[in-house]
């Protein structure tokens, strides 16, 4: 199987490729279109700021070949939110294959940026969630996230309710770090690996 | 829920985990890898790597050790120590670290907070504050090169001062090293903490003074902190994390099963 980590020029890609050579798995970082199109399944992951992430994706010309890849993809926090079409980090107009928008959290009350272990919970079933019980920690570190829609497979709640995960044909997102989630992250990974 | 995590803080030297007490004399405790390991397998929430020699000694971290212990952790990690710039914090971050956390050079060039922001994302960026408390004048004061005691000096920051100031900055989580209770094991300043709790809006993690796990209680119900770090408790063995989560969860303080 041909594991592709797409290179975003953003930070966290060798933590991601670590945690899928973890589960025995060989995965190359590329930012070449013929290597990310003839992939069998793809990476898209992300830290930073959307803004500056998009404007290297159309450096390198990424930004009308990903929305049309048909093989799964899973885009990682920030690479989540690139997913949507709009991002309020820096204005960002973002990869559209979801249609959905990202916003500043207003957790009234509490800290900011949304850091540490917290639970998630299953609107409704999915394969890249098999094995994983409702209630289990996950860790996320963001300020900003995508409301609950149809396209929400798992929710999480800080101050707000907001997408945990989302999917939508064959394009999937974590807004949590699964390769810094322990054995749950590490069985997220296995099921998009082995179960989409 | 936010669970408050658990931070076992593991200070290295020369690539090696030691650990002093008050900032000084420094005895190994082991090797970095099988370390980490165990304690992420005990169920530590996070780790914090402290190369507390960098800053002092105008060098940046050996940063091998950064990429071996990411290719093995699957539990978030911070780096600590003589991140100076951008291009120290970015070729971390490119090993795997997770966040990077600056002291001394924040002190020395304040301004370095807003770039690792404005590059990396506040989230990235943990800026670590010693605070010591000066019983003459009742003040909590920011020190700066506590790595090399011949070359730790106070600065002109009050220490509420500097953590409203690095927030402003863009600092995304604050380390509150305090100095008079580290290494001691009589629990954490939670007076101070209380007070700088107060004033920082962004995650806060306590460190210096757990003994016993009522110390973590204490800081979680009373500081409100977000995390609460330790290193010696951990490395001799005197608080096992599974009894020390256990006990947490007993008292319905919110922590990861």
């Amino acid at each position: 199987m041909e594991l592709v980590i797409i290179n975003t020029g953003c930070a966290n890609i060798a933590s991601v490729a670590f945690a899928i050579e973890r589960l025995g798995m060989k995965v190359r970082v590329s930012d070449q279109p013929n290597e990310i199109e003839s992939a069998d399944k793809l990476f898209l992951p992300g830290v930073g700021a959307a803004a500056s992430a998009m404007q290297s994706i159309r450096e390198k010309g990424l930004d009308t070949l990903l929305p049309g890849l048909t093989q799964p993809v899973l885009g990682i926090c920030l690479g989540m939110q690139l997913m949507g079409r709009h991002s309020e980090e820096g204005n960002a107009n973002c990869l559209g294959m979801i249609e959905a928008d990202t916003k500043r959290m207003r957790a009234e009350g509490l800290r900011l940026p949304h850091m540490g272990w917290n639970t998630v919970q299953f609107p409704r079933q999915s394969a890249l969630f098999e094995g994983i019980d409702a209630g289990t920690y996950f860790y996320f570190v963001h300020g900003f996230a995508m409301a609950l829609g149809d396209y929400t497979l798992a929710s999480c709640d800080y101050g707000q309710p907001f997408s945990a995960a989302i999917g939508k044909d064959n394009f999937y997102g974590v807004q949590f770090h699964p390769e810094r989630s322990g054995a749950a992250g590490a069985r997220l990974l296995h099921n998009f690996i082995h179960n989409l | 829920m936010l669970a408050r995590r658990i931070i076992p803080c593991l200070d290295v030297k020369d690539g090696k985990v030691v650990k002093g007490v008050q900032f000084r004399n420094h005895e190994i405790v082991g090797d970095i890898v099988p370390l980490a390991q165990h304690y992420a397998a005990q169920g530590a929430d996070e780790l914090v790597f402290y190369d507390i020699t960098a800053s002092s000694d105008a060098r940046v971290v050996d940063k091998s050790w950064v990429s071996r212990i990411a290719q093995v952790i699957d539990i978030p990690f911070c780096v600590a120590g003589g991140i100076k710039s951008v291009d120290d914090a970015a070729q971390i971050l490119a090993m795997g670290a997770d966040k990077i956390s600056i002291n001394s050079p924040a002190l020395a060039d304040p301004s370095l907070i807003t770039k690792l922001h404005d590059r990396f994302g506040q989230q990235c960026v943990v800026v670590g504050i010693d605070s010591y408390f000066d019983a003459d004048s009742g003040t909590y004061q920011v020190k700066q090169f506590t790595g090399d005691e011949a070359r730790t000096k106070l600065t002109d920051w009050q220490t509420g001062d500097w953590v409203a100031e690095v927030q402003r900055l863009g600092a995304g989580e604050i380390v509150l090293n305090c100095m008079n209770q580290d290494g001691v094991r009589q629990g954490y300043d939670i007076e101070q903490l209380a007070k700088i709790r107060a004033r920082c809006q962004v995650p806060l993690i306590a460190s210096g003074g757990a003994g016993e796990m009522h110390h973590f209680k204490d800081v979680f119900e009373q500081a409100d902190v977000d995390g609460a770090l330790a290193a010696s408790v951990f490395h001799k063995g005197l608080i096992a994390i599974p009894e020390l989560k256990a006990y947490l969860r007993s008292l319905n303080v919110a922590i990861r099963d």
